[in-house]
């Protein structure tokens, strides 16, 4: 993984920093030069990730949420959103489409299915009572200029 | 996150402005919930032209209020929705149960 430049962004797990982490994601990614589409696939694969953690790592208590956003070489960006909170006992249950523990708040399931599709890849490490890693990685089209 | 409600003869629309995520569902969902069950309308338009950014929390923030409609005998519908919401829209399948304009 050759890296040409990288941020890191810990935050408490409050709902108001969901709207925080995209600002920095997209900050960072200014310097790409990214489409429209590819900036709000990024964002929105971002929110959902924290998102997860806000609402279920760490249910009924609070805890830190890391942000790691790098560019790679060729135009790939990666990013990983780490949280020490209750972990996934069911990680293929959890990125089912409509599956969620949370349907009193409305919360629709489909938050895997968003990141999956609109990133390229997506992986899910989890232990109970440890915490859940999610890294994305997309590749963004050859820069026009 | 803004609501402007205004209504016509029981068709209603609710245009909201800034972005919509777990943080903001909450209170979007709390005052059109006030709304629907004050007003009874027989329609609702979400109408989503002025919204930046929308995640999977829309999704449930729709299809809450759409039972919610159905529950109080009317209709849901959203209308303008950007194309990058439009496409979290088709993604989770809610254009077979709610019209989206």
């Amino acid at each position: 993984m050759e890296v040409v430049n990288s941020i890191k962004f810990t935050m408490p797990s409050l709902s108001v920093n969901e709207s925080a982490a995209r600002a920095v994601v997209s900050s960072f990614l200014i310097q790409t030069d990214p489409t429209v589409e590819e900036l709000s696939d990024i964002r929105t694969a971002v929110s959902e990730a924290v998102t997860n953690a806000v609402v279920h790592a760490y249910r009924g208590t609070s805890g830190m949420i890391e942000l790691t956003v790098k560019l790679l070489r060729d135009r790939e960006i990666y990013i990983r959103v780490k949280d020490r909170g209750c972990g996934i006992p069911d990680i293929s249950q959890a990125m089912e489409p409509l599956f969620t523990t949370a349907p009193e708040e409305e919360r629709s399931g489909l938050g895997f299915s968003v990141m999956q599709s609109f990133m390229d890849k997506l992986s899910v490490r989890s232990a109970e009572g440890k915490g859940t890693t999610v890294t994305m990685r997309k590749r963004l089209a050859p820069n026009g200029n | 996150m803004k609501v402007d409600i205004s209504s016509d003869r029981g068709a209603a629309v609710a245009v909201l402005s800034g972005e919509i995520d777990h943080h903001n569902a909450k209170s979007v969902r709390e005052e059109l919930d006030r709304y629907i069950i004050a007003a009874q309308p027989r329609s609702l338009a979400i109408d989503m032209g002025r919204i930046t950014f929308m995640d999977s929390s829309g999704i449930g923030l729709i299809m809450g209020r759409s039972k919610l409609m159905k529950e109080c005998g009317g209709i849901l519908e959203v209308r303008n929705p950007q194309p990058y919401i439009r496409r979290v829209l088709k993604l989770s399948g809610i254009e077979r149960i709610v019209k989206v304009n």
